[in-house]
């Protein structure tokens, strides 16, 4: 499933011996991990482990990270960095309870006021995700830079927008995204399964995927074959935005509260971690979509495991941190 | 400001550096190959070779910015051997750069004295640093207030004040790396006055540069690199412009030529193009280093780009694809003027362009060979942004056999391949689009024997199928049997065009040397170098129709 779905250049056949080892190596290594994380709960927790609740609770809390982390895979592939999701996931979060909660004509409409919330709030963020793009790839700022500042601002802005308070509502049938369920299965996960199969399929077929790394992988030459590099990392910032705008409205779905000091709090570094744990390259040019993936479903599961253990939060920090370190390292000695 | 043969043979009997059989490899490759250096005290010596001689590598060598491999190293009568360019700079070897490392909002004094700022009291002295970097200033004969910031000055003039910090050192020597590509005349005439002002001092000065006539203005003598060997030693008042780029290149002046030395086969060089020229260009220019070129390409005509480093050959191909934009002149393409607004525009319009640095502007390393060919005509592959799988299997396969890549498969890492297999995969990155132009620059650069007749024959028959070629080359051979015409560039002006009938390795000299065919410019109206420049459009026009 690894090599299949990964992309032609971290899955590819190859001639010498060691880049095969090296190959496999960046497509197991994690899958390996994950298996070993499974079979030590399975073994050694299975009254709690091996329930339908664990399966939901695990996929409920794995979605948002995954999500997130996919878009963060392809603005990574592009040697790019957005650093801004957290705060994104809080503007989207914040603006969603103001359609919600206000009595204004449109919003009696029976759907329209839903699908208001979900639309606004992500072609909001999708602005600032253009934004980020107007920063990297029309200033030439670094990116790293560029998105820090939204990093830092947009918290901000999301308190304002909220004006500074915790916001409590009760649409169920809006907040089916965090917490419906389609035959037992939660609606995030669901939609989290269709954005990372989207997303690497996007990479592997379609014409903006090749040219991601392309330009990832060597921008000027990318230019001169005729790619269009500024649009790239113009959608590239723009899908990340808005995926993250997503997963914030899947966020205050689950409180049935948005709260702009915690939404999305941590979630660019947690994202970050996933990406480099499934073993796409830092530098560009290379990305694995389901690495991510199981990147990221790694980084759950050690939690989960460590927190049923009865360890505490500050604990779980500390060895994730090590887990991640351990993950990272694993996969250079394979390539 | 010539020395007079005696002043120039003492300075050399206490030669302020000797360097000798100096060897370095990098990854197993030789840079230098036994290299050596000789320059006097208080001599300006020029330091000149092809991309790729060892120039860079002996004067980083001589800065303790690398570290040799074999060979001795003696500075003011001392063996020396710099393992930092602090421990250089210390003993009096001073490097000034293309950019200049000063700290841009403190002032002209401040930048002289920095990390050495007298002081009183340990308190920064600020008259006694003014008054000193005045003294310092009227020593090189700039006139210039000391108390200005760096950033309000031009280039020309931060050059300057870099040249005032290495006088401040009491450094015996000080080494310009390409000071003047970024000067307008004037301020390449102050730089020279300043490069005489050391040399009164005593300050010898080792001077690169890709412009012969600023050797002639200013050198008393010249080193001459090739394959990472020193080739020659001369005065520079006893060696001529011919000779030196003969020196350069390895050629001999009057050499017999031995035919059949490339892939091209001569027999297909045509004696003319009659059809309207598929491309006009027409006093091209973006600065700094493209003042003027014009050009015309017959279709199904291999045009040559003939010139030294430098001389504004690659400036013009970017130019032309949009890969830098124009800041002046016309381009006709087609019957048609276009003006490009990027490379993707060049490439719908039907241009292909392979850079002379493959690894850094050609290839994207961590894709396939099948991901690498078809980048640029991804668009053509596809529906709805979807790439179909199998049109563009179709065509990297006919590829990889037509132009005979070896290759593991087209899953196969690109930079897994050798040079002249990614080369190949480049090429075929434009042939899948079916291009009625080709830029191809240095095209066999870096590339072993056997692929290089491979691809010089293989751009024989796509010429032959009516594909228009404009070919960079630095190799004589290749644009002599390769090229139905070659046009000369020199100092980022296109000079002489010649036919295939009428090229030689000595004409070729000579207009790259002069800026003029030795044997048709007539003394009596031609100065010998510079003013050529100015009769471009002439010359130009009678290499056509013959």
């Amino acid at each position: 499933m690894a090599s299949n779905l990964s992309s032609p250049a971290a899955g590819s056949t190859t001639s010498s011996g060691r880049t095969a080892i090296g190959s496999i190596g960046r497509s197991y290594g994690g899958l390996a991990a994950l298996l070993l994380l499974i079979a030590y709960n399975a073994v050694f927790n299975a009254g709690a482990f091996l329930t339908v609740s664990s399966l939901r609770i695990n996929l409920t809390q794995v979605a948002e990270i995954a999500i997130v982390a996919t878009a963060m895979t392809l603005v990574i592939a592009t040697g790019g960095i957005d650093l801004s999701v957290g705060s994104l996931m809080a503007i989207a979060g914040s603006i969603a309870p103001l359609i919600l909660l206000s009595s204004a004509a449109p919003w009696d409409v029976p759907f329209l006021g839903g699908a208001l919330a979900y639309v606004i709030p992500i072609l909001v963020v999708a602005a600032f995700g253009a934004a980020n793009g107007f920063l990297v790839a029309s200033l030439r700022i670094q990116p790293i830079i560029a998105t820090l500042i939204l990093f830092i601002s947009g918290r901000g802005i999301a308190q304002v927008i909220a004006g500074g308070r915790l916001k409590s509502f009760d649409e169920p049938g809006w907040q089916v995204i965090g917490q419906g369920r389609v035959l037992g299965i939660p609606v995030q996960a669901i939609i989290m399964v269709v954005v990372v199969v989207t997303a690497a399929w996007v990479l592997k077929r379609t014409v903006f995927g090749r040219y991601v790394l392309a330009t990832g992988g060597n921008e000027e030459a990318a230019r001169l074959a005729g790619v269009p590099v500024v649009r790239v990392k113009y959608a590239v910032y723009i899908v990340s935005a808005m995926l993250a705008g997503l997963a914030g409205l899947i966020s205050i779905a689950i409180n049935s509260a948005s709260d702009p000091a915690n939404v999305g709090q941590d979630m660019e570094l947690n994202a970050i971690a996933a990406v480099a744990v499934g073993g796409t390259s830092l530098l560009g040019g290379r990305a694995t979509i389901v690495g991510t993936f199981i990147g990221a479903l790694i980084i759950q599961l050690t939690g989960y495991t460590l927190l049923t253990e009865g360890l505490s939060d500050a604990t779980v920090r500390i060895v994730t941190a090590g887990a991640i370190l351990g993950a990272v390292l694993l996969q250079r000695r394979a390539r | 400001m010539q020395t007079t043969p005696e002043t120039a043979i003492d300075r050399r009997s206490d030669p302020v550096v000797v360097m000798d059989g100096v060897t370095k490899a990098f990854a197993g490759v030789p840079a230098l190959r036994g290299a050596s250096l000789t320059i006097g005290r208080g001599e300006v010596h020029a330091l000149i070779g092809q991309n790729g001689a060892g120039k860079s590598t002996l004067v980083r060598i001589l800065t303790g910015a690398h570290q040799r491999d074999g060979g001795h190293v003696i500075f003011d009568g001392q063996p020396v051997d710099f393992r930092t360019p602090i421990a250089a700079q210390q003993a009096g070897v001073s490097t000034i750069y293309q950019e200049i490392n000063l700290v841009p909002y403190r002032s002209v004094a401040e930048n002289i004295y920095l990390g050495r700022e007298p002081r009183r009291f340990g308190i920064l002295d600020r008259s006694t640093m003014n008054r000193n970097a005045r003294t310092l200033l009227r020593r090189l004969e700039i006139d210039l207030d000391v108390e200005r910031p760096l950033y309000e000055l031009n280039i020309a003039l931060q050059q300057m004040v870099a040249l005032a910090r290495a006088l401040s050192f009491e450094s015996k020597l000080v080494i310009l790396d390409e000071p003047t590509s970024s000067l307008d005349d004037r301020e390449v005439q102050t730089l020279f006055g300043v490069i005489r002002g050391l040399k009164r001092d005593g300050v010898a000065v080792l001077f690169i540069t890709h412009r012969l006539d600023e050797l002639y203005a200013v050198c008393d003598h010249v080193t001459i690199m090739r394959d990472g060997q020193t080739v020659a030693d001369r005065p520079m008042a006893e060696t001529t412009k011919i000779e030196l780029v003969a020196t350069m290149l390895g050629k001999e002046l009057g050499e017999v030529r031995r035919e059949g030395q490339t892939g091209f086969d001569e027999a297909r060089r045509s004696k003319g193009h009659d059809a309207a020229p598929l491309l006009t260009i027409r006093n091209l220019r973006r600065e700094p280093g493209l003042h003027e070129a014009s050009i015309e390409i017959a279709p199904g005509e291999t045009l040559g780009l003939a010139g030294l480093l430098g001389s504004g050959r690659t400036e013009t191909a970017r130019a032309l694809f949009a890969a830098d934009q124009p800041e002046g002149g016309d381009v006709q393409f087609d019957g048609r003027a276009v003006a490009f607004g990027g490379p993707a525009d060049a490439i719908r319009a039907g241009i292909g362009f392979c850079s002379e640095d493959r690894k850094g502007e050609g290839i994207i390393p961590d894709l396939s060979v099948r991901e690498n060919m078809t980048l640029a005509a991804l668009p053509t592959l596809s529906r709805a942004g979807v790439v179909d799988p199998g049109q563009q299997q179709a065509i990297v396969d006919r590829f990889i056999d037509r132009l005979g890549i070896k290759t593991a498969g087209p899953d196969q890492r690109i930079s897994e391949l050798s040079g002249g297999n990614q080369q190949k995969v480049l090429l075929a990155r434009w042939l899948c689009l079916n291009p009625r132009l080709l830029i191809l620059d240095e095209p066999t650069r870096g590339i072993d024997v056997g692929a290089k007749a491979e691809i010089q024959g293989l751009i024989d028959e796509l010429a032959g199928q009516g594909l228009s070629v404009l070919m960079i080359s630095s190799e004589l051979e290749e644009l002599i049997e390769g090229a139905d015409r070659v046009t000369v560039m020199r100092d980022g002006r296109s000079t002489v065009t010649m036919t295939h009938a009428e090229v030689s390795q000595d004409r070729l000299l000579g207009a790259m040397a002069q800026g003029v065919d030795p044997e048709s410019a007539d003394p009596s109206t031609r100065p010998a170098s510079a003013d050529a420049a100015g009769e471009t459009g002439a010359v130009v026009g009678s290499g056509r129709g013959q």
